[in-house]
């Protein structure tokens, strides 16, 4: 009784010294909503109007046409012309385009021969038709570009020629579920709860501690009979309630603006939110007992902020990574919850069926709580 | 003899190299005030830190209200009070809620709770302030503050750490009236402080230097058992005459007093005024009298620190 009293003692205090603290309650709505602006707009694995340059050897009305229709893909946007190979590979090295695009002289003769024109009878040898049309420089050293680039290495070329299209069956059908479109949106928003979350609730705890030890509460706490477990609970409740409204604000908001669905079942999402919400707190509160000011406890959420945001699949996919980094990844809850949000917001998955992540979120959060009350000692030895 | 609310015997505490507290011995009776006085850095805050059990000792044995320390401390907590040097309580809540939140810390729900805060506000006169935020508050009005909150659930002993150094002469005096009422209901209390006018309130004392404790007993005690005699001249030239009698082996300290120097003589000499006047440095037209020892000449014997 007098626990829960002592608990509840904190949690007021904190409640009200939040509302007061102008700043920390701005940050509690704008993080997410303008980090949301900036991610969901701006991470976009869909490469589009990449920079390129062209030479053309060939000067013939039919490489202006190659040139208009591989501008049409939207992939390229062709914005310099150069007079040979030599200046176009500067220009790549001086970042001034992306890709040159080198046509030869006999471009019409190659296109012709082409397999998929698929004109020339009888048909060509072997080694006249593997000559391919015109040669991409590509600036390799960004994987995303490069790929964009040798995306369009099958484009189809029959419309040069006005003829229809001679269409070959592919090796595999492929159904895209839940994100038929392929909008990046649709993959950022839900992990974009994990960051955020990470990046707050972490932030806004592991100053909790520090800042009382710093402003000098703690000498007075610490002679109350509060112990720690009820000052480590009543720290974090609060902000609970703020990383739910922070998770209201960026799914409510990515529905709206990026038209992200929310499939799952509303307990199944409140359930995984609120263990990764207390996770992270508990993880915050960890911190919070080992950092001796509030500069290093921003350090030290610093530190364990950017893997979450690299390493939890958040923007990379887990699966691409070594097995060392995939080790790191799985001790950082932020990965844990990004696989749980996505499958619960986007392939209404429940709970039960992610026991894993559940249960790991789960024993991160009391072994945490352990750790910080243990941390955290009653006197000033 | 009555009750002891605290006793420590041979009680130490080191910080690395750093002997903070060297084998102090404490007997604090019930219902009194007593005083801890010495300098700035002379273990005062780390014997109250020992005796409210937030650190714990090297070496020695301690018990506070009946209770053995380091073990007992968190039983104990429910049975002091303890107001920290610094303040500490929260700047950015107003007054009545820092003491709603330590009301609750200490399980006053209520109607209880609402009746002590406005006693508390009403002995401690900040009903006007009820509403202010702390941060913004005069030294003297965080000073009554702390100590409402440190008395809210009515310890049997509380702990002061120089309650009143941020604080001016006006607001001591009343803080002292206070301090004497609660002594009056029952409270033991035990206080720091290096003012000397404020030592001498205190029923009993101790004087610490470099976390020795060089002497001890009722102020008065202490000025009769003070092993010098305190005379004072008035003369002219006063500044090179104190340099002139500190050479002299039997002056342990010269003070300057405006037109006058307090100068304190061993005991070893039987009659100070003949001694001074022997002196070739003191000019024939001097008025040398013996006069009341205060505190501050025996805190400046005991510590043997000269006062230049």
């Amino acid at each position: 009784m007098n626990a829960l009293l002592r608990i509840y003692a904190i949690f007021s205090k904190e409640l009200t010294q939040l509302k007061r603290d102008r700043m920390t309650f701005g940050m509690v709505v704008m993080i997410p909503l303008i980090q949301l602006m900036l991610f969901g707009y701006a991470i976009n694995t869909n490469v589009r109007h990449i920079p390129v340059g062209v030479v053309d050897q060939s000067k013939t009305g039919l490489s202006r046409v190659l040139i208009q229709t591989i501008s049409a893909t939207q992939v390229v946007k062709f914005t310099e012309h150069y007079i040979n190979v030599q200046q176009a590979e500067t220009a790549i090295a001086s970042a001034e385009v992306r890709a040159v695009l080198v046509i030869p002289k006999d471009v019409s003769q190659r296109l012709v021969r082409h397999q998929s024109v698929g004109l020339g009878s009888p048909p060509s040898s072997d080694e006249e038709t593997s000559r391919p049309v015109a040669q991409w420089v590509v600036d390799g050293s960004d994987t995303t570009i490069a790929a964009a680039i040798k995306s369009l290495r099958n484009m189809p070329l029959a419309e040069l020629l006005s003829k229809p299209v001679n269409r070959t069956t592919p090796t595999f059908e492929v159904t895209l579920l839940y994100n038929p479109e392929q909008r990046t949106a649709v993959n950022i928003v839900p992990g974009l709860v994990a960051i955020i979350l990470t990046m707050t609730m972490i932030m806004f705890t592991s100053a909790a501690i520090v800042r009382e030890r710093e402003r000098g509460n703690l000498e007075m706490l610490i002679t109350t009979p509060v112990r720690s477990i009820e000052l480590m609970l009543g720290k974090i409740i609060p902000y609970m309630f703020i990383g739910a409204l922070q998770v209201v604000i960026i799914l409510g908001l990515g529905n709206l603006v990026f038209n992200v669905p929310v499939n799952g079942g509303l307990w199944q999402l409140a359930g995984s939110t609120s263990l990764f919400i207390t996770a992270s707190l508990t993880l915050g509160l960890v911190i919070s007992t080992i950092a001796k000011n509030q500069l290093q406890s921003t350090q030290m959420t610093i530190f364990v902020l950017l893997p979450s945001i690299l390493l939890s699949g958040f923007v990379f996919p887990y699966e691409g990574m070594p097995e060392a980094a995939q080790y790191i990844a799985e001790t950082l809850p932020a990965t844990h919850f990004v696989r749980l949000i996505r499958g619960v917001v986007l392939r209404d998955v429940e709970m039960i069926d992610m026991a894993f992540d559940v249960y790991w979120l789960a024993i991160f959060t009391l072994a945490g709580l352990a750790v910080a009350s243990l941390r955290f000692k009653k006197n000033l030895d | 003899m009555s009750e002891l609310v605290i006793e420590a015997s041979k009680l130490s505490r080191n910080f690395g190299d750093l002997k903070a507290i060297q084998e102090l011995d404490l007997e604090v009776e019930k219902g009194r005030i007593y005083g801890f006085l010495g300098p700035n850095g002379c273990g005062k805050t780390t014997a109250i830190r020992l005796l409210t059990g937030l650190l714990k000792p090297s070496a020695g044995e301690v018990q506070v209200l009946g209770f053995n320390l380091p073990r007992d401390a968190e039983k104990l907590r429910l049975h002091i009070g303890y107001m920290t040097q610094r303040f500490s309580l929260y700047d950015d809540l107003t007054v009545k809620e820092n003491l709603q939140f330590v009301a609750r810390i200490y399980g006053l729900v209520g109607r209880q709770q609402n009746s002590r805060i406005d006693e508390l506000l009403n002995t401690n006169g900040l009903i006007p302030q009820k509403d202010q935020m702390t941060g913004s508050m005069s030294g003297g009005q965080r000073q009554r503050l702390g100590l409402s909150a440190a008395t809210l659930h009515k310890p049997e002993l509380l702990f002061l750490d120089e309650p009143t150094s941020a604080v001016d002469p006006e607001n001591r005096r009343e803080f002292w009236e206070q301090l004497f009422d609660l002594s009056d209901q029952g409270t033991s209390i035990l206080v720091s402080t290096h003012y000397m006018d404020e030592a001498e309130r205190c029923h009993k004392l101790a004087i610490l230097e470099e976390g020795i404790k060089r002497a001890d007993g009722s102020p008065e005690e202490l000025m009769q058992d003070m092993g010098a005699h305190v005379v004072e001249i008035g003369s002219t030239n006063l500044r090179q005459l104190k340099q002139e009698l500190l050479k002299l082996s039997d002056v342990i300290s010269a003070a300057q007093l405006g037109a006058r120097l307090r100068v304190l003589i061993n005991n070893s000499i039987a009659d100070p005024l003949a001694f001074l006047t022997q002196q070739k440095s003191i000019s024939a037209e001097a008025n040398i009298s013996v006069v009341r020892p205060s505190l501050e000449d025996v805190f400046v014997t005991c510590t043997g620190e000269g006062r230049q």
